[in-house]
């Protein structure tokens, strides 16, 4: 299963090595949101920094659905998805190396986005690691009910419409931790402000990694 | 509603629900019919519905008093509750069991697809009446027509993973495929909603507690108010399921329909083939009997108005 996992992991890397659209479309997306954030809050920085945490997540949620896109159209060309099928892999693996090919993607935009709430809106990051850990334990999650999500959606023609309202609604939890652990490692908060927030996002990546590797190969022979 | 359907009949080679104990027919002998326990139990589901609304109607708005704090506000308790069980607990419940009933290899059956398809919609229905009720409700009491208290949001987000579930049904696909990706979308939605009702708990809170099922399950409201609550509660989870009867009824003839499109389209392209304002004398032997063929054309067509 894990050999597989980074089998497909790295195929999906190398595409994204060789294609950039991450790099060069999604990525920047998330700073022109950072950028529609700041306009819509007026020139003042306070309003910023105080919302820096919850636009800083509503940015990398958008990006999200932008790189599950990415990931599912990768596998929609040339029969893809069949060849895949019938190469004998673990779905589990795929499932894990898919969402771990978005994870990866994901963690860059997160650094960039960072970068961008401190320069753009003059957010001070007082704890690090909280930060870190949030942005980890919360892509781990976006990757992976994404993935799902975007396995669901995969044969559909309305895919682009459908999975924003279907993925966005469920990954709400995420905002709102995220946020709030965000907003603790802004302030210098201490760890206990944020452990239920944690937990959390530790249940919810659990819950949807442990569905993802049941349920992605009869996900895949039904659509 | 379902009577004016079944007197319809075609005889075209339609894929029906054999799956189905309550249902006979729908094969090759026109639309599925109901059977006669089914048509009994949804009328008499109905006239208990209706009965039992008009009942609530009347002890909550003219034989219960109006209440010390809430004044005549205090009568919306009668509805609102019940109609929040229905949507928060029954559909949701209901369309997750089933969903799952359907996943599961052994008891796989478009049966539970459709139970958990109209439990969803009409779950839709009772969960924007638990938003208007409530807002209606907290306009008077907390001065505004919405606020972002937990359990208004997670209702909220509720609402929203139901109407995600019904978008996906809504792509076109083979009834199992459609099956399948929805039961899973429910699925998905189903292990979101305590994740979902957990963090909007911690992000905020000012509704008052349960009022019924506290902790020690002794009501703290009592007398007629508390028996016209319960009655609430009793009408309306049999609306819901008068509701559900139907909306199911409904879902098999869409599938009936759907499955008989391509065959009658078909039919008519032959038809035209065939007709006798061009040369008689060059056209093939007709496959289909001309008798009929114009009872196949129209069954489906009042069936669909029916079911939309």
């Amino acid at each position: 299963m894990w050999r597989d996992a980074a089998l497909v992991a790295g195929k999906d890397l190398r595409i994204e090595a060789r294609s950039k659209v991450a790099l060069s479309q999604v990525a920047p997306f998330g700073v022109v949101a950072l950028g529609l954030f700041a306009f819509a809050l007026g020139p003042d920085r306070a309003p910023m920094v105080s919302g820096a945490p919850g636009l800083f997540w509503v940015a990398v949620l958008f990006s999200t659905v932008l790189a599950i896109q990415r990931s599912v159209s990768v596998e929609s060309a040339d029969g893809a998805r069949d060849g895949l099928r019938l190469s004998g892999l673990d779905p589990a693996g795929l499932f894990l190396g898919k969402a771990l090919a978005v994870a990866a993607q994901l963690v860059v935009l997160e650094l960039v986005l960072t970068v961008g709430v401190v320069l753009l809106y003059g957010a001070a990051v007082k704890t690090v690691w909280l930060i870190a850990v949030a942005c980890l334990l919360g892509t781990v999650g976006l990757a992976a009910a994404g993935t799902l999500y975007g396995a669901l959606s995969a044969g559909i023609r309305v895919r682009e419409t459908l999975l924003p309202f279907l993925l966005l609604p469920v990954v709400t939890p995420i905002l709102l931790a995220g946020t709030r652990i965000w907003q603790a490692g802004l302030a210098g908060g201490t760890p206990s402000d944020a452990t239920p927030w944690l937990h959390l996002l530790l249940a919810f990546d659990a819950v949807y990694l442990a569905v993802g590797v049941v349920v992605y190969g009869p996900i895949q022979e039904a659509t | 509603m379902t009577s004016t359907v079944v007197t319809e009949r075609s005889d075209d080679h339609r894929r029906g629900d054999s799956a189905d104990p309550d249902l006979v027919g729908g094969t090759r002998n026109g639309p599925p019919v109901l059977s006669r326990g089914a048509v009994l139990t949804t009328r008499v589901v109905g006239v208990a519905a209706v009965v039992g609304v008009a009942f609530t109607v009347w002890l909550g708005l003219w034989v219960t008093p109006p209440d010390k704090v809430q004044g005549n506000l205090v009568r919306l308790v009668y509805i609102h509750p019940g109609v929040a069980w229905v949507a928060l607990y029954l559909a949701f419940g209901l369309a997750a069991v089933a969903s799952l009933l359907y996943l599961w290899p052994r008891t796989r059956s478009l049966f539970w697809d459709r139970l958990a398809a109209a439990a969803v919609e009409v779950g839709v229905v009772f969960n924007v009446c638990t938003l208007i009720s409530g807002s209606i409700w907290g306009r008077p009491t907390w001065g505004v027509w919405w606020a972002w208290d937990a359990r208004l949001t997670s209702t909220a987000a509720l609402l929203v993973l139901f109407l995600g579930y019904m978008a996906l049904r809504r792509v076109p696909a083979e009834p199992e495929v459609r099956a399948k990706r929805s039961a899973f979308a429910a699925l998905f939605a189903a292990l979101d909603v305590p994740i979902v009702h957990f963090s909007v708990v911690w992000w905020k809170t000012l509704h008052q507690g349960a009022t019924v099922l506290n902790a020690n399950l002794s009501p703290t409201i009592h007398g007629s108010m508390a028996w016209t609550l319960l009655l609430g509660f009793v009408a309306l989870t049999l609306v819901f399921v008068w509701m559900l009867l139907v909306r199911y009824r409904i879902g098999v003839l869409e599938d009936w329909v759907g499955s008989g499109e391509l065959d009658l389209a078909l039919r008519e392209r032959q038809a035209e083939g065939i007709a006798p304002p061009v040369a008689p004398a060059d056209v093939q032997p007709a496959p289909p009997a001309p008798a009929e063929t114009p009872a196949g054309r129209e069954a489906p067509r009042e069936i669909a108005e029916v079911s939309q």
